[in-house]
């Protein structure tokens, strides 16, 4: 009873609230300044698709269509034909990145490592039509990001 | 009948089983790659071992073994599954890890099993066994680096198909499966070795890397390439078809299907006819389906009942029975399915049936053909006879030699020989207890060899209780359920031609000799551009047999359905529906408002349509005009010119045009390069 008395007689409860306030008023800012700064990524991040060539400007992809198959979202398809080397290639490869959940199963299921999920988050778009990805947007992607991709799935490989 | 127990369950296996037939009796699945039920017995997989008391202590091949009485088989110990898995092992030894690449995989018979009878990794090292491809035509795709050397395919071209293409090269781990000096496969089965292949070594050309088996639509279905009617699975993906596969049907296909069946459907999505033509100023001009309904009322109102329908070769019974009733409903009775002029008499359908049953077949003892090239008419009942030689059975032949991958006793081509046949044949007969004749569509062309072929019945006794080896074979689809239907008139196609019909419809018949129908009102309901619609007056885009369900009714009478895989390209519709609509615009009453509707009527009007299998006629020789008779002879010719191009689905093929340049033409293709 005294002890109620003292606390709602001294505002105890608002100096403590205050004094919380002042700490974090003076402490470093959690948020940052986005557009001009960024925070760190997991190389396991996963944002927008690519889809990555060889080194020796091959693409990766053989249409082995896993990534479709696997897709919870239903978000990829895939058409494939042989090429005029004989060689197993997609004629069509395209995302809806308006269905994609980002759950990164295609990069899982994919053999060759063609299909990845890179560290870009920054492609919102003004129309729905724009999220709808082709192979040459993805294959833009992939030669936009790969730097940035390969040095994710290093720094990731020791883990798989 | 040997008793056995398959892990401890007793079981009675029939005489001449093998313990891996025994095991799948009791329901223990065998894992094989080089067995196959239709195939004779190699046992150089390895794979279906398992453990065999009394025996040698040790695993042994299932498949080759012969179950004998007091067996104690056990398919699940660990010995047997280490084996197993050592066999496993074996093969994949030199097998590339290119599944992501293979147009197998997800329906490979190595990856199922390496699943449950991989290690899930390698202890090989050493470099992996690589082969050069070997050409084997434009319908099968070669991998070899991926054969595991089961031999199937080789046993296949060898025993089912006739024809000794394939073999195998050097020996062990060199061996080599080959087509002799890399040839073209010469078989119109050839298709069926991707089937068989356990792995990816063989695949389909023309479907490499269409897709893959999960993301198809299977829809059960009956082939139109023929008049066998095989059954087929349609794998769908979007609105094309993109390959058939056959069904297992012991009674029509077995589980084969030729290469025609297989590989027209690239011929489904090119050159159709996907909206409706008007012909003006002597051209053909696209215009809408009130337009061209309207030019066609306007002919029917004026034509009084001159109307005549003509049905091609792969019309379902449903479109027929429809064409049927609007051409009552215009007051004719003018229908006719047999375009190409033949002109049997079907007072009797039994006496035009295929009778002793494709399947029956296989029990002949003496067969004779009369004109049927049957490998090139109906390639499956010619795998039949085929069977029937390995039983012991012995076949003549009457018309222009030709191979049909077996022996046959050629008599001459004259058709007089049937009222007279050679001593040899008459002999072999004597002695049969179930002779059997086929007599092909070229042989009904002539006159009187319906006649004095029916008149070997008695001669031949290939009536007898159980049995009758009457066998006429047709080659259309449609021939049977149009007969049924009514779809014949007595002096065939020229009695129509004779009757000079104002308005004629042609259902998807592209093979009539259109100078017959100058001043007749030509409508044309097909669903290809081919020789039908560049005559017409009017073209309505219909439906094929793939988009549409339907009944077919085989050349052995068998009913059977099939259902619709996708959608008509375009503004093309359902051919019942057309005709639905046609008759309203002419002011009719058909008496069907829709597919069901349809069918009810069509079932009440011929209920044998409404059960599928059999629809067994009552067979009894029809009395023909002795006057026929008396001018047999002649020249017999085979209808099929060229076995890939028989159709307008074929013919809009690429696939089916490569096969005919490739396979037939060949070697003119060949001289004339040189």
């Amino acid at each position: 009873m005294i002890a109620h008395l003292f606390k709602s007689f001294f505002l105890v409860e608002f100096v403590k609230a205050h004094w919380l306030t002042l700490k974090y008023f003076f402490k470093p800012k959690a948020t940052i300044n986005y557009p001009y700064e960024k925070n760190p990524l997991s190389p396991r991040f996963r944002g927008e698709h690519a889809l990555r060539r060889y080194p020796n400007g091959e693409e990766r992809c053989i249409a082995c269509k896993l990534c479709e198959a696997v897709c919870p979202a239903q978000a990829i398809t895939i058409e494939a034909e042989p090429r005029d080397d004989g060689s197993r290639r997609t004629t069509r490869y395209d995302i809806d990145m308006t269905k994609c959940i980002y759950c990164g199963f295609c990069q899982e299921a994919c053999p060759v490592d063609a299909i990845v999920e890179g560290p870009n988050f920054e492609y919102s778009t003004e129309t729905r039509e724009e999220l709808i990805y082709d192979k040459g947007k993805l294959l833009e992607n992939g030669d936009k990001w790969e730097r940035a991709i390969a040095a994710n799935l290093a720094a990731d490989a020791p883990y798989r | 009948m040997p008793n056995v127990t398959v892990d401890g369950i007793p079981i009675a296996v029939p005489d001449g089983a093998t313990v891996l037939q025994a095991c799948e009796l009791a329901g223990k699945e065998i894992p094989r790659f080089c067995y196959h039920e239709r195939l004779s017995i190699a046992g150089n997989c390895r794979m279906c071992l398992v453990e065999v008391k009394p025996g040698p202590p040790k695993p042994q091949a299932s498949c080759a073994l012969p179950a004998t009485e007091g067996q104690e088989i056990r398919t699940d110990t660990p010995m047997v599954k280490h084996a197993r898995e050592g066999v496993m092992e074996f093969l994949l030894i030199n097998h590339p890890l290119d599944c992501p690449i293979c147009d197998q995989g997800g329906e490979c018979d190595l990856q199922d099993q390496s699943i449950a009878y991989g290690r899930g990794h390698s202890r090989y090292d050493a470099n992996k066994r690589a082969v050069t491809e070997k050409y084997m035509g434009p319908i099968v795709k070669t991998v070899m680096t991926r054969c595991i050397q089961c031999t199937r395919c080789i046993r296949f071209a060898e025993e089912v198909a006739g024809v000794e293409d394939i073999g195998a090269l050097y020996r062990g781990e060199d061996m080599q499966i080959t087509t002799y000096l890399e040839h073209a496969i010469q078989s119109e089965l050839a298709g069926n070795v991707v089937d068989l292949c356990p792995v990816g070594a063989l695949t389909s050309k023309p479907y490499a890397f269409e897709a893959r088996p999960w993301e198809l639509k299977k829809t059960l279905a009956i082939d139109v390439m023929d008049g066998v009617g095989s059954n087929i699975r349609l794998d769908s993906r979007g609105r094309q078809v993109l390959r058939v596969l056959p069904r297992i049907n012991e009674d029509v296909n077995e589980e084969w299907a030729h290469d025609k069946t297989r590989h027209h459907v690239d011929g489904l999505v090119r050159r159709r006819l996907d909206k409706p033509f008007v012909r003006q100023g002597g051209k053909l001009v696209a215009a809408s389906w009130d337009e061209a309904f309207a030019a066609i009322a306007k002919v029917a109102r004026s034509a009084k009942g001159s109307v005549a329908a003509i049905a091609g070769d792969q019309v379902d019974c449903e479109t027929m029975f429809a064409a049927k009733s609007l051409v009552k409903a215009l007051g004719s009775d003018m229908l006719e399915g047999r375009q190409t002029g033949l002109a049997y008499d079907v007072s009797n359908l039994g006496a035009v049936n295929f009778n002793s049953t494709i399947a029956g077949v296989e029990d002949a003892d003496a067969i004779l053909l009369i004109g049927s090239n049957l490998r090139w008419e109906a390639p499956l009942i010619n795998t039949r006879v085929r069977k029937a030689i390995k039983r012991g059975a012995r076949v003549f032949g009457i018309g222009p030699e030709v191979d049909l991958t077996y022996a046959v006793e050629w008599f001459g081509n004259d058709a007089s020989l049937i009222a007279k046949l050679p001593k040899a044949a008459t002999d072999a007969f004597k002695d049969a207890k179930r002779p059997m004749v086929i007599v092909g569509g070229g042989a009904l062309k002539l006159d009187g060899v319906q006649g004095a072929a029916m008149g070997l019945i008695k001669t031949l006794k290939l009536v007898s209780e159980g049995w009758n080896g009457f066998n006429v074979v047709h080659t259309s689809a449609s021939r049977m359920g149009g007969l049924m239907l009514g779809f014949a008139q007595t002096g065939g196609i020229a009695d129509i031609v004779a009757a000079k019909p104002r308005l004629a419809f042609f259902l998807g018949a592209d093979e009539v000799d259109y100078s017959g129908f100058e001043g007749s009102f030509k409508v044309y309901i097909g669903h290809h551009g081919d020789a039908g619609a560049h005559a017409a007056d009017v073209v309505l885009p219909g439906a094929s047999y793939a988009e549409k369900h339907g009944t077919w009714v085989n050349t052995e009478g068998r009913v059977q359905y099939s259902d619709k895989a996708v959608f008509a390209p375009g503004d093309a519709r359902e051919d019942w529906s057309i005709l639905r609509a046609l008759a309203d615009a002419c002011g009719v009453d058909v008496g069907f408002d829709s597919f069901d509707g349809l069918r009810a009527a069509m079932i009440t009007a011929v209920p044998a349509l409404g059960r599928e299998g059999l629809a067994g006629y009552d067979f009894s020789a029809p009395k023909l005009d002795a006057k026929a008779q008396m001018k047999l002879g002649g020249e017999i010719a085979y209808p099929i010119a060229d076995f890939y191009l028989t159709n307008a689905i074929c013919r809009a093929s690429p696939t089916m045009q490569r096969c005919s340049s490739e396979i037939l033409h060949g070697d003119e293709m060949l001289e004339a390069a040189e």
